[in-house]
């Protein structure tokens, strides 16, 4: 996982983007880390940001389990926080299956390292307001996440 | 319950301090599991962590959710570049040659001990 190029405006950091590689699980969690703090910054609340964090954190771990390579995208509105990972992955075959829990396709590696218990998706769509999930075989995944955003305290 | 810092909780578990982080922060209960999606999906602020797994992601994952510092049970070795994460995020992890059973148990004891 590559911090490329953070399009953060230094002010508020309303947005920004990064770059994911496949198998690189070393720095994942980067992404989640980033918004959870960009959120909290902005005065949001910390369960809301808990949310994003680990909504992003999930979508982020599925690119370095399953694709090639592929992007997070976050942009902070007024009142919701919309994350984009696309990836160049084999693709969801079994939608409903793979929002079931505890089914997985991961490979071993990943078990071994804790991940790869199916329940990435299922996590994705319990922590976000709204999940779309636009998947073709062979070509790639892309999440659509929404988490509203509530004042903190 | 009772209210214990991570300092008091590596004291009692004789646990080695590999990446303090904030040792005064109050614990508020404790979470078991080696599957990091389930920490993900469960653990709250403020949770101490037990757990098997020694690579970055669990830096990643305390410092994601807030975790007042994450065990590693077994005396698993933890490697340089879990420590250097941790120090950078300031995530505390300490090192426990007790299995995840008994530093379960004896971090039973400690939070909810004389409640039954």
């Amino acid at each position: 996982m590559v911090l490329e190029s953070a399009h953060q405006d230094p002010e508020d950091e309303l947005e920004g983007y990064f770059s994911i590689r496949g198998g690189e699980f070393e720095d994942a969690g980067t992404c989640a880390t980033v918004i959870k703090s960009a959120l909290r910054k902005l005065g949001h609340s910390d369960e809301c940001a808990s949310r994003a964090a680990v909504s992003a954190f999930e979508a982020e771990m599925n690119v370095i389990i399953h694709a090639v390579a592929g992007t997070l995208n976050y942009t902070i509105g007024s009142d919701e926080i919309l994350i984009t990972v696309t990836d160049m992955g084999p693709g969801i075959e079994d939608i409903g299956r793979a929002m079931t829990e505890g089914f997985s396709t991961a490979p071993e590696w990943a078990k071994e390292k804790g991940w790869g218990s199916g329940l990435g998706l299922p996590n994705i769509k319990k922590h976000s307001d709204s999940l779309e999930i636009d998947t073709r075989k062979g070509e790639g995944t892309t999440l659509t996440i929404r988490v509203m955003l509530t004042p903190g305290g | 319950m009772a209210h214990l810092t991570t300092r008091e909780i590596q004291e009692a578990l004789k646990a080695e301090i590999s990446a303090q982080g904030d040792l005064g922060r109050e614990v508020v209960n404790c979470y078991v599991s080696d599957l990091l999606s389930d920490v993900l999906a469960k653990s709250i602020e403020g949770n101490l962590w037990i757990t098997q797994h020694t690579h970055s992601n669990i830096v990643a994952v305390a410092s994601v959710k807030g975790l007042a510092g994450v065990v590693i049970a077994g005396g698993n070795k933890i490697p340089e570049d879990t420590l250097e994460k941790a120090r950078a995020e300031g995530v505390t992890l300490l090192r426990c040659d007790m299995s995840t059973f008994e530093a379960a148990g004896e971090v039973y004891n400690l939070l909810k001990g004389g409640a039954g």
